[in-house]
């Protein structure tokens, strides 16, 4: 009935992605060794660290010792702006990618053209399991640019030989003619901005069954199994996730198959963790807590137990579709203040920073993210300030303006802004409830 | 002379105009005329009441915004034209009119109203001038 096809999935690695826990394991932990060696060679930061904790590259002798190396976090990369971190020299680096940086400092990741290999093939594992083979045509519709999105996905097809189609985002009548008249096979992009397709195909009064698409490979911001639902129903495709994060490589870190009861993670490149984000105690499998990566064969930027602040869990058991790999469960959440609306990373204190510099508004503010229909909106709450209010009806609206625009121009996206009441909102003494997330993710 | 005008930040949230009254109540405070510009999520409530200041600070205790402006108060014939003769007035002499309310209560046969304008000074001047009746202090007490 559904035009994906189960026996069009296959796998791309099958040495790899089916080998036996103890082969891993042992491919890992020569691979750790390695790595941990390599980054303290060629990395001051990790040298300092090491030599400050006590432990030496020697100390690794099983995977289990992992826990004697510090955890590392996005301060860390930003204090090593720009290229600090990076291990290979620069003669080797082909392209580098780098966070949006809305909150000051972006994480500048380059990569040698070994890393830019092992990337393509981690989305393209993603890629077989969704079906696509060497005659399909995949449409990428996240963004290109510095923003990893775009690239990955276009490496990934790449790598497994399929026409990519670096549409990038944006420009919605394009990306209907090009679905609809290359045709297009696959489609990479946003969840969100897929059913924001979906709708524009209706509004236009074509059908999006009608188009040829048989499946999607989604990410880049946490949806939910309802949306998966939502987006399978209307185009009548296989719609499967992906996860990555630039600090890591970018998206393929885990992928998604066709049995869609968790993401693959690419366990022979990354090693994961999830530990309790306050105790840092590692958590076993099946227990819900923060995701942290080791890169084991990255050679650009190694990253070692990156705490990434992602909330999942993970499943060792052996999946139906025949790989052996570990499997994540969708992203629940988030270990820090750090919001996810419409793709783009926004942080409360950005906000925050906006409003304090008004003289017009309270100290008080409120964030609500809301998914009303298919697009994320981001809503901020300020105070009038009884000193400060004026009567008139255009200075009101102005002021709404201007906060919007400097709320833009913070964080990068429209924000919507409502006005409240003097001491209507909560304040800051003990835990004050600054962001109201009504996204359902669970 | 222009008039002291209450306006108060209100919310669109159920019970915030009642709110604002009943702190008015409880104060003695008569309303005279009253208006509300109102937006999706915010109004602005404006009133001439009799005793502004006494109001502004009372409300201001209740943690709600308000401020004092300046307005007019006019007497227009209570019949077809009346009001218009008086913005025709301000109109030739390129005065906008940010706004206008009515009063509730009529002194004579003539209708009260409420402006407010670019340039308050001189569309008094103006209405004065051209034999409008401007009501001063005693707004508050009608």
């Amino acid at each position: 009935m559904t035009k994906f096809k189960q026996e069009d999935v296959w796998i791309f690695n099958p040495e790899r992605e089916c080998m036996t826990i103890e082969e891993r394991r042992k491919l890992q932990l020569k691979r750790l060794k390695k790595v941990v060696k390599y980054a303290y060679e060629n990395v001051e930061f990790y040298r300092n660290l090491y030599d400050e904790a006590g432990v030496k590259p020697e100390d690794i002798q099983t995977l289990e010792d992992i826990q004697k190396l510090p955890f590392i976090t996005k301060d860390d990369l930003r204090k090593t702006y720009p290229f600090d971190m990076q291990a290979a020299p620069k003669d080797d680096w082909i392209e580098v990618h780098s966070t949006s940086g809305t909150t000051g400092i972006p994480t500048v990741a380059a990569y040698t053209r070994k890393d830019i290999d092992i990337w393509g093939e981690c989305v393209a594992r993603g890629l077989a399991s969704l079906g696509v083979h060497k005659n399909d045509i995949v449409n990428v519709a996240y963004g290109f640019g510095l923003f990893t999105g775009g690239h990955g996905a276009q490496y990934g097809a790449q790598k497994i030989g399929a026409l990519a189609v670096p549409m990038s985002s944006g420009n919605t009548q394009k990306q209907m003619n090009f679905l609809k008249d290359f045709p297009a096979d696959f489609l990479c992009c946003t969840p969100s901005y897929a059913l924001y397709l979906a709708e524009s195909f209706e509004k236009a009064g074509i059908d999006p069954k009608s188009i040829p698409l048989k499946g999607g490979l989604y990410g880049a911001e946490m949806w939910t199994e309802e949306i998966r639902q939502k987006l399978e129903k209307k185009f009548d495709i296989s719609a499967q996730n992906i996860y990555g994060l630039t600090e890591v490589i970018g998206p393929g870190v885990s992928t998604e198959c066709h049995i869609k009861d968790g993401m693959h993670i690419a366990e022979d490149h990354f090693y994961p963790e999830i530990i309790n984000p306050e105790t840092l105690e590692v958590l076993p499998d099946g227990e819900h807590g923060e995701i942290v990566f080791t890169s084991l064969t990255k050679t650009g930027m190694p990253v070692i137990r990156y705490r990434t602040k992602d909330l999942t869990s993970l499943n060792h058991e052996k999946c139906e579709c025949g790989r052996t790999t570990v499997r994540m469960s969708r992203i629940t959440g988030r270990s820090d203040d750090m919001l996810k609306v419409k793709g783009v990373i926004v942080f409360p204190k950005q906000v925050e920073e906006v409003i304090m510099s008004m003289d017009e508004l309270s100290p008080a503010y409120l964030i609500k993210v809301s998914r009303p229909g298919l697009m994320d909106v981001i809503e901020v709450f300020v105070e009038i300030d009884q000193a400060n209010f004026s009567d008139s009806m255009t200075d009101l609206e102005t002021l709404k303006q201007i906060i919007a625009h400097k709320l833009k121009d913070a964080i990068g996206i429209a924000v919507k802004v409502t006005l409240a009441e003097p001491y209507s909102l909560p304040r800051s003494e003990g835990k004050a409830v600054r962001v109201i997330d009504e996204r359902n993710f669970d | 002379m222009a008039l002291k005008q209450v306006s108060i930040f209100l919310e669109n949230k159920q019970g915030r105009l009642w709110k604002s009254l009943n702190i008015l109540k409880k104060e003695n405070i008569d309303i005279r005329a009253l208006s509300i510009a109102d937006t999706s999520d915010f109004g602005i409530l404006r009133m001439i009441v009799s005793d502004p200041a006494k109001a502004r600070e009372a409300l201001e205790n209740e943690k709600f915004a308000v401020s004092l402006a300046e307005v007019l108060a006019i007497e227009v014939d209570d019949q077809p034209g009346g009001l218009e003769a008086a913005l025709n007035l301000l109109n030739e002499n390129n005065i906008n009119v940010e706004y206008i309310y009515a009063f509730v209560e009529k002194k004579t046969s003539k209708a009260l109203v409420v402006l407010r304008t670019e340039n308050n000074d001189e569309a008094l001047t103006l209405l004065k001038d051209n034999g409008f009746s401007v009501i001063e202090d005693e707004a508050y007490t009608i």
